[in-house]
């Protein structure tokens, strides 16, 4: 049986695509083209050095920028609609890929929930081991981070010396979980392997060779008066500003609120810890691309204190049931500190092995909502530093 | 650190010479040899002195230096070769060439990495040739909406107007290709043909980018031009004239960096400026717009505007030794020539040999002070790039706005300082027309 298609649905065909569309509508980004004859359009991105996976639209009036729209969703992959097809323990790989630099930060919420939802009791050895990870992580992510907004800003040692010295941490991971970058290490019920016999010793010594690298840092890059002079009171978000956009994380905290979910909210042996949440007063790009590098100092601290206070034999996990399922309807949501801002993880269960529903709420996003705020008004010159000071990452941000 | 490059070694060096030594020998023994006797055979041979030209005379000729050496002195003493090879464009390419190479290597020791290592077996010295062969390979393309003979243009005026600078520059007594009683007043106009280029590049190439990258290009070194040109006023008051070999001449006892200190500071600012280098590279800022003026040159294209901004590197470099370093001026470390070679004849087949020595051959045109001079040249200009390579290593890139304050207010009140301490140096009659030094 054939049937006719009706006449005004034209087959998709690419001559459509190529025809000119109706006055009122114009692809995004162009509709704000014609407003004055002195404004400039500019599609930074995806396919521009210092855009990331990602479009910015930026209105430029001279030097100034007049409006900033950012396009985020080229890198969508439906990581919660995948979710729910497979069940709790192979959701693990493909929910670490939006963030592979900070693998374990993205897990942490996601396992936390399932083994709540469970109703697993963790191992005390696994517990101290996570922080182990997760810190390791954040530095991991740190560093890759820092290497970009050097080159942002034109500096091109920042982007060779944190991303050689980000390998004695990735040896690191590599010794403990077996992969460079996404390691899968948190799994329900615990980690998913003991550490190797001489870690500790290996950990120590390269944790404390990183620090000192990494206090050499502020010689070149952030006390450099070149920095200083271009990123130093330039996209300026006030402590209300932050709070009202609902930012997270290293930006939170530059704004002056000292906000950090280890301490507020502590999971696994976190309150077991010493933990400063560093706080800087002047909400500037300057404050926001220095709070993360003292992040990474204060991360060493918590490794050297977590392999002091670790149980040094035990178990480091809780053997499951094969296809666990959860009690019925259930739902949980769990946040952690990742390495740009609170992540949280909202799972809906309806007793079935898979969950029903789940959603990432990710700092990226949240991040990249102040964008517009601080870019209007800045000079072109400062869009890079502005917007990677945000601690965002354009993946994540899609999910 | 893990570096995966290997440590050098003497021996694997000697061995992969041996290896290129034995493979040059076997090519041009089954492949050279053949050639060139067949082509002696072609050829109708000459009758000299009496003598039928066989090609064993032939060989004997060119190994006699009385007679090969008068050859190469016509060639020496000619006009094109002074433009294309000497002081001129030859080896003005030749520099340039090592500063990329030296470039490359720095930043990498800087940033505790290898840099080119393998092109060329030596720690990569032939990248370089890689990378032309590369941009030579690749299509051009051309935006479909660029003004086509300007966008065509720009990049060979570029390189023309490189070579201009550098035809200006004394490398050695007499050894200048332009010796004009101007000199300096002509570099200020190459000078200023350097914006007038980008700008057209840019604009022509009917693109956002470049367009903002040409803007920036245009603000930054008409506003730096004019530090530049005030900068380099006190030599010229010191001196009392414009031509650059006499200024060079003139620092055979104190280069003027020794007088006037803050004019070469303020020269050197605004070099790194007018070049285009960290921290200054505005025009080609890549997070903020790709890569500037340059963001729609494809292919050969390219690759002539940064033969261009190296040749110009090269001739700034050689500016500052000139105006402030002492040009060719050094203590004497090449020996003197010999005054005889050869005085009794060794018979070599039909020929007998004897050299008088190598100064009556070659009329004075190779002398002692003429390579004592290049190479004083050579090494002075090899430090001044090394330090305007520098910065790329420990700075980020500053704003235009900060820029642009920095040219108008900071350097030229600096430079009218500098302008009143030589006008105080000649008053006092310490130095300068008619002075003590």
């Amino acid at each position: 049986m054939t049937t006719e298609l009706p006449s005004d649905i034209k087959p998709t065909s690419s001559k459509i695509l190529l025809e000119k569309p109706s006055s009122d509508w114009l692809p995004p980004g162009l509709a704000l083209q014609k407003v004055d004859e002195r404004i400039m359009t500019l599609n930074v991105g995806p396919q521009h050095p210092g855009s990331g996976h990602m479009r910015l639209i930026v209105q430029i009036d001279g030097d100034y920028i007049v409006a900033c729209d950012p396009d985020p969703g080229y890198v969508h992959r439906g990581e919660e609609k995948m979710a729910e097809y497979r069940n709790y323990i192979t959701n693990i790989p493909h929910l670490e890929r939006p963030v592979i630099h900070d693998s374990c930060n993205i897990l942490y919420p996601y396992v936390l929930g399932v083994e709540e939802l469970l109703g697993i009791e963790v191992p005390e050895r696994a517990k101290y081991v996570r922080v182990i990870a997760a810190e390791l992580n954040r530095c991991i992510y740190i560093m890759y981070w820092l290497a970009i907004y050097g080159i942002f800003l034109g500096h091109s040692t920042m982007f060779m010396w944190p991303t050689g010295d980000r390998e004695l941490l990735i040896d690191l991971m590599e010794k403990m979980t077996g992969a460079r970058v996404t390691h899968s290490h948190f799994i329900p019920g615990g980690v998913r392997n003991d550490l190797p016999s001489n870690f500790e010793d290996v950990c120590l010594r390269q944790v404390n060779y990183f620090e000192k690298r990494i206090k050499e840092y502020a010689a070149v890059f952030y006390d450099n008066p070149i920095l200083i002079s271009r990123t130093q009171n330039t996209g300026v978000l006030s402590r209300q500003d932050a709070i009202r956009l609902g930012v997270t994380g290293s930006v939170l905290r530059a704004s002056g609120i000292d906000f950090d979910v280890r301490k507020k909210e502590p999971y696994d042996v976190y309150d077991e810890l010493d933990i400063q949440s560093i706080v800087m007063k002047e909400g500037d790009a300057y404050a926001r691309s220095k709070i993360p590098w003292l992040d990474m100092l204060d991360s060493c601290n918590i490794i050297r204190q977590a392999l002091q206070k670790m149980p040094k034999s035990g178990s480091v996990r809780v053997k499951l049931k094969p296809n666990p399922k959860g009690k019925g309807f259930d739902t949980v949501y769990k946040r952690v500190e990742s390495g740009r801002g609170s992540l949280g993880c909202y799972i809906v269960s309806d007793g079935k092995p898979e969950p029903y529903r789940l959603k990432l709420s990710v700092p990226s996003f949240r991040n990249l909502i102040a964008l517009p705020y601080l870019l209007k008004g800045e000079k072109l010159g400062n869009m890079p530093s502005v917007y990677w000071s945000l601690n965002y990452w354009p993946v994540e941000a899609d999910r | 650190m893990s570096v995966i490059a290997p440590d050098f070694k003497l021996s694997g060096f000697i061995k992969s010479l041996l290896d290129n030594i034995f493979w040059i020998l076997t090519l041009l023994v089954l492949i050279g040899v053949p050639a060139i006797f067949i082509i002696l055979f072609v050829i109708p041979l000459p009758i000299i002195d009496g003598e039928l030209l066989s090609p064993f005379l032939a060989f004997a000729a060119l190994v006699n230096p009385t007679r090969l050496l008068p050859i190469i002195h016509a060639f020496l003493t000619t006009d094109i070769f002074k433009v294309m090879v000497f002081p001129g464009f030859g080896f003005a390419v030749l520099l340039a060439a090592s500063v990329i190479f030296a470039e490359r290597k720095m930043m990498a020791k800087i940033q505790l990495r290898v840099g080119p290592f393998y092109c060329g077996k030596v720690e990569g010295v032939l990248q370089l040739m890689g990378d032309g062969l590369k941009l030579i390979s690749k299509e051009i393309i051309i935006p479909a909406k660029a003004d086509k003979p300007i966008f065509w243009a720009a990049p060979v005026l570029f390189v023309a107007t490189a070579a201009a600078f550098v035809a200006l520059i004394p490398v050695a007594p007499g050894w200048v290709v332009a010796d004009i009683d101007l000199g300096l007043l002509g570099v200020f106009a190459v000078i200023g043909f350097f914006p007038i280029i980008t700008i057209l590049s840019a604009w022509s190439a009917n693109s956002k980018y470049p367009f903002i990258g040409g803007i920036r290009a245009l603000f930054q070194m008409v506003s730096f031009e004019i530090p530049l040109i005030l900068s380099l006023l006190g030599v010229v008051m010191v001196t009392g004239t414009l031509n650059l070999s006499e200024i060079s001449a003139s620092q055979s006892n104190f280069p003027w960096i020794i007088f006037l200190p803050i004019g070469a500071i303020v020269f050197f600012i605004t070099m790194l400026a007018e070049l285009e280098r960290i921290p200054f590279d505005l025009p080609e800022a890549e997070s903020e717009i790709v890569a500037g003026w340059l963001t729609e040159l494809s292919g050969m294209m390219y690759g002539l505007v940064q033969l261009g901004s190296y040749l110009k590197l090269y001739a700034f470099a050689a500016l500052f030794v000139v105006l402030f370093l002492g040009g060719w001026n050094g203590p004497m470390v090449v020996p003197a020539f010999p005054e005889q070679i050869i005085t009794e004849g060794i018979e070599m087949g039909p020929i007998t040999l004897t050299i008088e020595g190598l100064g009556p051959l070659l009329h004075d045109t190779i002398t002692q002070e003429m390579l004592n001079g290049t190479l004083w040249f050579v090494l002075k200009t090899a430090g001044v790039i090394f330090f305007i390579i520098l910065p790329r290593g420990v700075f980020p890139r500053v704003r235009v706005d900060i820029l642009l304050n920095l040219g108008w207010t900071k350097l030229i009140g600096l430079c009218f300082i500098n302008i009143f301490i030589a006008l105080g140096l000649v008053y006092a009659g310490v130095i300068g027309p008619g002075g003590l030094v």
